[in-house]
This record gives structure tokens, sequence and C-alpha cells, in this order.
């Protein structure tokens, strides 16, 4: 990508620009690049934390494949990708279709308290619903057995299938809402004779979604899906704090598996290994993203 | 123009999902203030009973964990905001070679997630000597802020009309002069942003905290919060009240100053 003339910062080349971002560049290397190089360079160890480590190549990489509480690791963050991402941007993409006809008052207010969660420190958002999955006392099983569903009620995050979507509807709890504010705040840029056009032409609110309202918010769709993609899969806390990975290995997902090896287990190497490929994964994921956006692919 | 029926469908969905998105806040405040000795239940309502806050603030230890939350807070930001704001500058303002590729090296570094980084911190901090001090928590959280903060400053100074900065240059001012003088009041929205957001994220940083610090003195307010939950099984109204306290200073920012965070959060950020 070059950038253009009406692009370029302002002014003759500048030597001095390199003193300004010197103590910048330095602490994002020391703190950031530097710890990354030395987790690659881990990653080729076996090693327990303590006593020396022994060399094994990409013997922790091919772990990723052949392990199977890795596997299953990997594939809970791919569920989770859907109720952190899909989920939220596809609600997000309901509403945005609904504003974008109309006149609604009050918006301010709406977007207050849909952004509300994105500000809850997540430890208190885990607390918080594990308290309402609470088999006994949980807001849940009280609410089933007020509409007289009792026969429904669970232990929600106690049980082996239930765990995983039950953890991910917390995700979606806190990611709807930046998905709605921001699909919305594109739809309100998008020109009226756009959908003027699309109403002379007969279209009705479907039509005029597809034609008109999801195409104009390509940017904004790709922004949604970065940003809730990574918080999918690079999740901890909440996991940490409603399940510590259980029942079992039912809700176990990479960054879990992190902790636990690099400071539970003593398998530094092999954490190390899969910290360096969830960055992989990100990378690929906002990449192909932002490439699908650009390019102007239907989503 | 839109249709009665279509107008209150919007309301009715619109009120459906803030509804989901406020129950749980509201049920968990409501639990915080329930009779500690009459029935506990998430979310129902049992009298007002605010000493609970106070009770939890003793049992929990919440005073020195704030303490520290808020240490490692102002610490960080300080510092990683004048650190944005000169590397910001330079890339929003200034041509020298390389300057987009050691951009691409930012912005990849935003997405680098602290689960990558936290096992060789560890370890290395450990050899230091470094765990179980503030240093562990605020380096290398000025290592992330940094990258956000320089990203979402360039964006910033792009903005700013180049006469401006060419007017500046010809009466003379230096680089140093013009950005302190000249730029800087113009960019105080921005900066404002971009210091609630890096708030934000330091407030409720846990896995860092949580591997970094086991000294109880040390402890920041989630942390605090996860300790106490795991020694306080059975008093829900004691946690709730916990989780209400770590939570409120971060919300009340946000109640005041709501427009930055949702401009900022909107525009793409993301730390690692």
């Amino acid at each position: 990508m070059r950038a253009t003339a009406s692009e370029r910062p302002p002014g003759e080349p500048r030597l001095v620009g390199y003193l300004y971002l010197l103590p910048a560049l330095v602490a994002f290397t020391a703190f950031v690049l530097v710890p990354l190089g030395r987790a690659v360079w881990l990653s080729f160890y076996d090693w327990d934390g303590v006593t020396p480590g022994t060399w094994t190549g990409l013997d922790n990489y091919a772990e990723l494949f052949s392990e199977e509480a890795l596997r299953g690791a990997f594939a809970h963050a791919l569920v989770l990708l859907f109720f952190y991402a899909l989920l939220p941007v596809g609600i997000g993409l309901l509403l945005a279709g609904l504003v974008a006809r109309a006149r609604v008052r009050g918006l301010a207010f709406f977007r207050t308290v849909l952004f509300l969660p994105q500000v809850i420190a997540l430890v208190v958002v885990a607390v918080m619903w594990r308290m309402i999955y609470d088999p006994g006392s949980g807001a849940l099983n009280e609410l089933l057995r007020t509409f007289g569903l009792g026969s429904l009620t669970q232990s929600w995050l106690g049980d082996f299938n239930l765990a995983l979507p039950a953890v991910g509807v917390v995700g979606t709890w806190v990611w709807f809402g930046l998905a709605m504010v921001l699909l919305m705040a594109g739809v309100q840029k998008i020109p009226a004779s756009l959908y003027d056009a699309a109403r002379v032409d007969g279209a009705g609110m479907v039509r005029e979604f597809f034609a008109v309202t999801l195409p104009a918010l390509r940017g904004e769709i790709a922004v949604a899906l970065t940003l809730t993609t990574i918080a999918a899969l690079r999740n901890f806390d909440l996991i940490y704090i409603t399940t510590k990975g259980g029942p079992g290995d039912a809700t176990s997902v990479p960054a879990f598996q992190v902790y636990d090896r690099a400071f539970q287990t003593g398998e530094v190497g092999s954490a190390a290994a899969i910290g360096i490929a969830l960055t992989a994964i990100i990378f690929c994921f906002s990449f192909v993203i932002n490439r699908t956006a650009e390019r102007g692919y239907a989503l | 123009m839109t249709s009665r029926r279509e107008l209150t469908l919007t309301y009715v969905v619109l009120g459906a999902f803030s509804l989901f998105a406020l129950a749980p806040v509201v049920g968990i405040v409501l639990t915080a203030l329930q009779d500690p000795d009459g029935l506990a239940a998430f979310g129902s309502f049992n009298g007002l009973h605010p000493s609970n806050f106070a009770d939890a603030w003793r049992d929990g230890n919440f005073g020195p964990y704030l303490r520290s939350s808020v240490i490692v807070m102002v610490v960080v930001v300080a510092v990683a905001s004048v650190l944005s704001v000169l590397a910001g500058y330079a890339f929003g303002m200034m041509r020298f070679r390389g300057s987009q590729v050691l951009f691409y090296v930012v912005l990849l570094g935003l997405m680098i997630p602290t689960e990558a980084i936290v096992v060789p911190l560890y370890y290395d901090y450990r050899d230091a000597g470094l765990t179980d001090t503030y240093w562990a928590l605020i380096l290398p959280q000025i290592g992330t802020s940094v990258a956000f903060g320089t990203f979402w400053m360039r964006a910033f100074f792009r903005t700013v009309p180049r006469s401006l900065v060419e007017a500046a240059r010809i009466d003379g001012a230096s680089s140093w002069f013009t950005l302190w003088r000249v730029v800087l009041p113009l960019a105080r929205p921005a900066v404002l942003t971009m210091m609630l957001l890096l708030s934000m994220w330091t407030w409720n940083e846990f896995l860092l905290a949580l591997v970094m610090v086991t000294d109880e003195g040390l402890r920041t307010a989630p942390l605090g919060l996860s300790f106490f939950q795991g020694r306080n099984q059975t008093d829900l109204t004691l946690l709730a009240a916990g989780a209400v306290i770590v939570a409120t200073p971060i919300v009340l920012l946000y109640v005041f100053l709501q427009r930055h965070f949702i401009r900022g959060m909107l525009s793409g950020a993301v730390k690692g």
C-alpha cells in the first residue's frame, strides 16, 4: 500500500522524526516484541520452568494437532467465535436494518445502555453470570420456575454439553452492544437518497437491507468482526472465573491452556507454542476479514 | 415515511436488547443491596442495605486492591500517553525513511494478545527479581498501551490541517514547540479518549495480575475480586457488593464521558 499525495504527512523529510519515535519504540520493543521473540524461542523447548530445558524443535507445535486436549481447546475457541463474533454482528445487522428506515428517538439513551457491558471488567462480568447460572439461587433457573418451566432448570455451567454455550452467551452479552452501536452509527451515514431510490423501485424491508444497508456497512462489519474475533480467540478471564475449563475439559480454550501449562503443570514450552499459534491465528483472521471487506466481496 | 408498524417493531427490538444488556447489571446491584441475613437469590429485591458495601470493603480487603489498581493505572496511562503523543506526532506529521514499515509493526503489535507474551514475561521477570513488584504490572502494560496509543494519535495527527504546521514552521517554530503549543491544544479530545480507553483496559486487566503478583498487598482490584470469590462461595450478597465496588470506578467514568468511550471503541480500538 503506497501513500497517495494527500495521505502523506506534511513537511519535508525530517530526521528528528526518529527521535520522537524512539521512546515509544523502545518501550514497545522491550515489553512486547522481545517477549514475543522469547515466546517463539521457548516454544522450541521442553521446559518445566525450573530445571534446564531440552530442545525439541517443532514437537510442541506438532502437539497442537496430535494432542486431543489441545485440539479440543482450539475447537472450543471456534465455537465461541460463533457466540462472540457471529451472533453479536448478526444481531447488530438486524437492528441496523431496522433503524435504517426509522427515525428513532432516544437513540443516545439506547446507545449508552447497549454499550454498558463493554466497560465492565470481565472478572465482574464472570462473577455476575456465575450467579445468574447458579443451579440453586441463580436468576436463570428462578426465571424458568416462575414461568412454570421448572423442568428445564439446569446446572448450566456444570453440564458437559451446556457449559460451553453458556459461557458463549456471556460473550454475546459483552459484545452485542458494541456491534449494534457500531453498525447503527454506520447506517446513519448512508445517504438517504439510496433508500429513496430503493423505495421508488418498490423494495421492501428485506430487499432494501440486502441491496443498500449490507453493502454500505462493509467497513463497520469488518471492524466489528475483527474486534469480536480477537476477543473470542484470546478469551481467558471469563473461562478462568466461571468454569476453570471444566467440567472436565468441556470449556477449555487456548488461552486457558497457556495459563494452565505455563503456571500449573510445568509445560512451559508447550504453553509458549499455544500462545504463538494463537497469535498467528489472530493475525490470519484479522487479515482475511479486512481483505474481504476491502475487496468488496459480499460477506 | 416509515410505517407505524415498523417503528413500533424497532422500539420493541431495541427495548428488548437494552433490557438484555441492563438486566444482569441491575440484578447484581440489587443483589448487593439485599438483606445479608435474608433470602439470597440473584437479582431479587429484598430491602436496601448499603452497609453491605462497607462489609465487603472490609472483609474483601478492597482498600489495598483499589490502591494498587490506581497506582498501576496512573503510571501506565501517564507514561504511555506521553510516549504515544510523541510517536503519533512523528508518524502523522513527519516524513522519514521506514515510517511505513515501522507503523505496520505497531499495527501488528496491536493484535498480539497478552496471552502470547505472558509466559516469557513471567519467567524473565522472575529471573530478574521483578515479579511481585508493581513493575511487573506496569512495564508490560506500557508496551501494549503504547501500541494502541501510537495508532490512535497518528490517526488524529493526520487530520490536523497542514497549513497550520507549515505556518508555524515559516514562523520559525521548532517541531517541539509546534507539537506542544500549536497542535496539542487541538488534540485534547483525542488525548482524553485515548487516556480513558487505556485507563479502562489497565483497570480491567486480569491475566497479567494473576500471573505476576502473589503478594496480597500488590493485587489489583479484579484479581482481588477473584480471590474474594474463591474464599467466599456462600455469601452472595457480599460477593455482589465486591463486584460492584470493582466495576464502579470505570462505570462512573463511562457514565460521565460515554461519548469518548464509544467513539474510541467504534474506531476499531483493540489492545493486546
